[in-house]
C-alpha cells in the first residue's frame, strides 16, 4: 500500500487548496480584478455597490440576528439538557429520537416547517375550524415571517440534535459520573452540579463543532431560500441573487458580498469566542459562589419543553410531507386529505428516479472516496506512530468554519476555467469538500480507540500490515465504518449550495430541486422529494446498522465492542 | 470550626441488601457508627464495598435492587436526593475540580448564603489548617498527591456533612505519605465528630482507623469482628 504516505497529503490537497483558490476568486473580483468580465485594474467600486445596495445593511443585521439566536438556542437546549437528564431515562428516550433527525437534510426540514406552520399550514388545519373558527386560511405572515422566528426555529431543529449528539460524544471523555457525585455529595443539585463542573471540561472539545453550527447559521442559504423573508433575507440569498443576476456587473458585487459574508463569519466566532471567555470567568465566580440548586428547576423545564417542541417540529414537518405527497385532496381546514392516493408517486416517478439517481451517485461516489481517504490517513497515522494534534482538527473542520458561499463562489470561476464545471467531476469534488470533514470526524474517534493489542497480536503472529489491516482492523471496525459511510452520504444528500455552483443547473439533486419548487405551491411533489430526500439517508443508516449486525450475528464480543 | 455547630447523629445501615438480577452483592448488612467514630468495611474488591457507599450517596444506579434501611441520626436517607444528605465521601482520587483553582475548590464546598469577604476567610482558614497556607491562587494539578488528598478532605468538610465516607482515599498515595494523610483524614473526621465509613482492602488503614472492623465476604455475606 504505497497509497498509505501520500494519503495524508493528498487528503488536504483536496479539501484546502480548493478553499483557498476559491477564496482567492472571491477577493480579486472584490476588489475589481477578472478579467473576464473586463475587470483589469483594482478599485473600491464593488464594495461601494455592495454597501449601497438598498436592503443590504438590513440583510446583514438578519444573518447576525438570526445566526446567533439559532446558534445559542441550539447549544443552550442541547447543554441544557444534557445538564439536567443526564442518566435519567428521558435523556435516553430522546438519544434515540433525536439521532434521526440528525440525517435529515436541512432543506427537507425547512420546506417540511414551511407547510407545518403557514398560515394554511397542518398545525392551524388541525386547530380549525373548532378552536380558530377559520374555514379559509388567514392572511397571517407565519412561515416565511418578517422577523426570521421561523427561520431560526428550522435551524434550531436541525441544529441541536448534531450539538446534542457532539456533547454525548465529548461527555465520554471526561470522568462525568465521579465529578456529579463529587458536587452532589457537596450538596449539589444535578443540573448545577453538571453547569459548574462538567460543562467548563467537555466544551474545549465542543467548540469547533459551535463554531462550525456558528458558521453555518450566519452563512446558510437553503433554508433561507425557503423560510427567511423575501425582504432583509440574510446576506447568503443576496448573493446568490447577484451571482445569478444577468448582469454580469453584479458578479463584482456578488464578489464582495461573499467576502463580507467571510467577514461576517469570522467576526461572529471572534464574539462568541470573547462571549466564551466572559462566561468562563463569570462561571468560575458563579462555581464558587455557593450556590447548589437555583438553576435546577429551569433548566430541567426549560430543556425538556424546547426539546419537546423541536422534535415535535421536526417529526411533525417530515409527517406533514410525507401525508402530502400521498393526498389527492386535502381542502383546508381538513386536519387529514380527504383523498388519498398513491397516483402522485406514479405520475412523478420518472422525475423523482431521474433526481434520486443523480443523488445517490453523487452521495455513494464522494462517500466512498471520503471513506477510503479518512480510513488511508487513519491507518497511516495508526502505522507511523503519529499523534492527531489540536491544529489538524482546526485543519479538518476549515470547510465547515468558512462559509460556503465564500469559496464556492470563487472555486465555480475556476471550474469553468478548468472547463469543468457542470459536470460530474466538479460535482463530486464539490461534495467531497464537506463529505470528507464529517466521515473523518465519526471515524477517527472508534479507529483510534480501537484496543492497539489487536493490531499487536496479529503482527506478532506474523501477519504483514495489510493483512492486519483487512483481517483484523477493517472486520472489528466494520459498523463504525459503515456509520462513517452513511454519515458521508446523508451530508452529500443534504449539499444545496455545492449542487449549485458546480452542478451548473445541469445537475439537479432532488435537494436542489425541492428548494426551488419552495415558492411554488406543488405541495405534492414537494412532500415526495423531502419523503425521498429523508429516506435516503435513513436507508444508509438503517442499512449501516443492519449488515454488521447480520455479519456478526454469533459474535456477541463485537455488538458492545464499537 | 470547620463544621458540625449542631450535634452529630448516627449512621445507621440497617439490614442492607443490594441484588443486581441474579448477583447478590450485600447481604443483610447491618453496622451503627455513632459520631466520632470510623467503621471500616473490609474485602476483596468486586464485593460490593462501594455499592454501599453509593447507596449511603444516592448515586447507586437505578437497576440495583435495594432492600433495608439507611438512616442518618433518625431519618432515613433513601427517600433524600444525593445532594440533600449532607452525607461527604472522599474517592481515591481527589477529584479536584480541574477549571478551578485550589481555593476556588474549597469555596466550592462552601454553604450559600455567605458573603464573599467570610467566603475567602473560610478558605484561607481551611486551607492553613491543611498546611496548604498560600496555594489558593494555584492550580490543582500543580499540588503533590498529598496536597490533593488534603485540599479534597478540606473541600468536604467545608460542605458541613453530617456523616463521611471513604471509598480506599489512600490506596493511590505512597507508602510514605499514606499514614501522615490517614492520620490527617481520621483526626478531621473523629473533630468534626462525624460518622465515618472506611472501605478499604489494605488491612493498614483498618488498623490505623482504630474502629470496628466489619469483613465483607466476595458472596456479600458481613460478619462483624472488633
Amino acid at each position: 500500500m504505497r497509497f498509505l504516505p501520500v494519503a495524508p497529503w493528498a487528503t488536504l490537497a483536496i479539501f484546502l487548496l480548493p478553499v483557498m483558490a476559491g477564496l482567492a476568486g472571491a477577493f480579486l473580483p472584490a476588489f475589481g480584478y477578472l478579467p473576464a468580465l473586463g475587470g483589469t485594474e483594482a478599485s473600491l467600486e464593488p464594495w461601494m455597490r455592495l454597501f449601497d445596495y438598498p436592503g443590504f445593511a438590513g440583510s446583514l443585521w438578519m444573518s447576525v440576528w438570526t445566526g446567533f439566536t439559532a446558534t445559542a438556542i441550539s447549544f443552550g437546549l442541547a447543554v441544557g439538557f444534557a445538564a439536567a437528564w443526564r442518566g435519567t431515562r428521558v435523556f435516553q428516550g430522546l438519544q434515540r429520537l433525536i439521532a434521526p433527525l440528525l440525517s435529515v437534510p436541512h432543506a427537507a426540514v425547512a420546506l417540511g416547517m414551511l407547510f407545518l406552520l403557514a398560515p394554511s399550514g397542518w398545525l392551524l388545519r388541525a386547530g380549525s375550524p373548532w378552536a380558530t373558527g377559520f374555514d379559509r386560511p388567514p392572511d397571517w405572515a407565519t412561515a416565511p415571517d418578517p422577523y426570521g422566528i421561523v427561520f431560526i426555529l428550522a435551524l434550531v431543529v436541525k441544529e441541536t440534535p448534531f450539538l446534542f449528539l457532539m456533547t454525548v460524544a465529548a461527555l465520554n471523555q471526561v470522568r462525568e459520573r465521579e465529578i456529579v457525585t463529587t458536587a452532589r455529595t457537596l450538596g449539589y443539585g444535578p443540573a448545577t452540579a453538571w453547569l459548574k463542573c462538567v460543562l467548563p471540561l467537555v466544551y474545549p472539545q465542543l467548540r469547533l463543532p459551535v463554531y462550525a453550527v456558528l458558521a453555518f447559521s450566519l452563512s446558510v442559504i437553503d433554508v433561507a431560500l425557503v423560510l427567511a423573508p423575501a425582504t432583509n433575507p440574510p446576506l447568503g440569498v443576496l448573493i446568490l441573487r447577484w451571482f445569478n443576476d444577468p448582469d454580469l456587473g453584479y458578479q463584482f458585487v456578488a464578489a464582495a458580498g461573499a467576502v463580507a459574508q467571510l467577514a461576517v463569519v469570522a467576526a461572529g466566532i471572534t464574539l462568541w469566542w470573547a462571549g466564551e471567555r466572559l462566561v468562563g470567568s463569570l462561571g468560575r465566580r458563579w462555581a464558587s459562589a455557593g450556590d447548589r440548586a437555583l438553576l435546577d428547576r429551569p433548566v430541567a423545564a426549560f430543556s425538556l419543553a424546547g426539546t419537546g417542541i423541536l422534535w415535535f417540529l421536526g417529526a411533525g414537518s417530515l409527517l406533514g410531507m410525507a401525508i402530502w405527497s400521498m393526498a389527492r385532496q386535502w381542502r383546508f381546514p381538513d386536519a387529514l386529505p380527504g383523498e388519498w392516493s398513491l397516483m402522485n408517486w406514479m405520475r412523478r416517478g420518472e422525475t423523482l428516479i431521474g433526481l434520486g439517481g443523480t443523488t445517490v451517485t453523487v452521495g455513494l461516489i464522494s462517500a466512498g472516496i471520503a471513506l477510503v481517504l479518512a480510513i488511508a490517513c487513519l491507518e497511516h497515522e495508526k502505522r507511523d506512530g503519529l499523534k492527531p494534534t489540536a491544529r489538524a482538527l482546526w485543519l479538518l473542520y476549515i470547510p465547515l468554519l468558512v462559509p460556503q458561499v465564500a469559496f464556492l463562489f470563487g472555486a465555480q470561476v475556476l471550474l469553468v476555467a478548468a472547463g469543468i464545471d457542470g459536470g460530474w467531476t466538479a460535482l463530486i469534488w464539490a461534495h467531497l469538500l464537506f463529505v470528507l470533514p464529517y466521515v473523518f470526524l465519526s471515524l477517527s474517534d472508534p479507529f483510534r480507540s480501537l484496543d492497539e493489542r489487536y493490531r499487536t497480536t496479529a503482527l506478532c503472529l506474523g501477519l504483514r500490515p495489510s493483512s492486519v489491516f483487512w483481517r483484523v482492523t477493517v472486520p472489528l471496525l466494520l459498523r463504525p465504518i459503515l456509520v462513517a459511510f452513511a454519515v458521508g452520504f446523508a451530508v452529500s444528500v443534504s449539499q444545496y449550495l455545492p449542487t449549485v455552483f458546480a452542478g451548473g443547473g445541469r445537475l439537479e439533486t432532488l435537494t436542489t430541486e425541492a428548494v426551488s419548487l419552495a415558492g411554488g405551491g406543488d405541495r405534492r411533489l414537494i412532500g415526495m422529494l423531502v419523503f425521498a430526500q429523508s429516506a435516503l439517508p435513513f436507508l444508509a443508516f438503517l442499512l449501516a446498522a443492519a449488515v454488521p449486525a447480520w455479519a456478526f450475528r454469533n459474535r456477541a464480543g463485537l455488538r458492545g465492542l464499537t | 470550626m470547620i463544621c458540625g455547630r449542631q450535634a452529630m447523629g448516627t449512621l445507621e445501615i440497617d439490614g442492607l441488601t443490594v441484588r443486581i438480577g441474579e448477583r447478590v452483592l450485600v447481604e443483610n448488612l447491618s453496622v451503627s457508627i455513632p459520631p466520632g467514630e470510623i467503621v471500616t468495611l473490609m474485602g476483596p474488591s468486586g464485593s460490593g464495598k462501594s455499592t454501599i457507599l453509593a447507596h449511603i450517596c444516592g448515586t447507586l444506579d437505578r437497576q440495583f435492587e435495594v432492600l433495608g434501611g439507611i438512616r442518618l441520626a433518625g431519618t432515613d436517607l433513601a427517600v433524600l436526593r444525593p445532594e440533600d444528605r449532607k452525607v461527604g465521601i472522599l474517592f481515591q482520587e481527589a477529584l479536584l475540580f480541574p477549571h478551578l483553582n485550589v481555593g476556588e475548590n474549597l469555596a466550592f464546598g462552601l454553604p450559600p448564603g455567605i458573603s464573599r469577604n467570610e467566603r475567602r476567610q473560610r478558605v484561607e482558614a481551611a486551607l492553613a489548617d491543611a498546611e496548604l497556607d498560600g496555594l489558593a491562587d494555584r492550580d490543582p494539578a500543580t499540588l503533590s498527591g498529598g496536597q490533593k488528598a488534603r485540599a479534597a478532605l478540606m473541600r468536604t468538610l467545608l460542605a458541613e456533612p453530617r456523616a463521611l465516607l471513604l471509598d480506599e482515599p489512600f490506596s493511590r498515595l505512597d507508602a510514605a505519605l499514606r499514614d501522615k494523610i490517614r492520620q490527617f483524614v481520621f483526626d478531621h473526621a473523629r473533630k468534626a465528630g462525624l460518622p465515618t465509613l472506611l472501605v478499604t482492602h489494605d488491612i493498614e488503614d483498618a488498623r490505623s482507623a482504630g474502629g470496628p472492623i466489619v469483613e465483607v465476604e466476595v458472596a456479600g455475606q458481613a460478619s462483624q469482628q472488633s
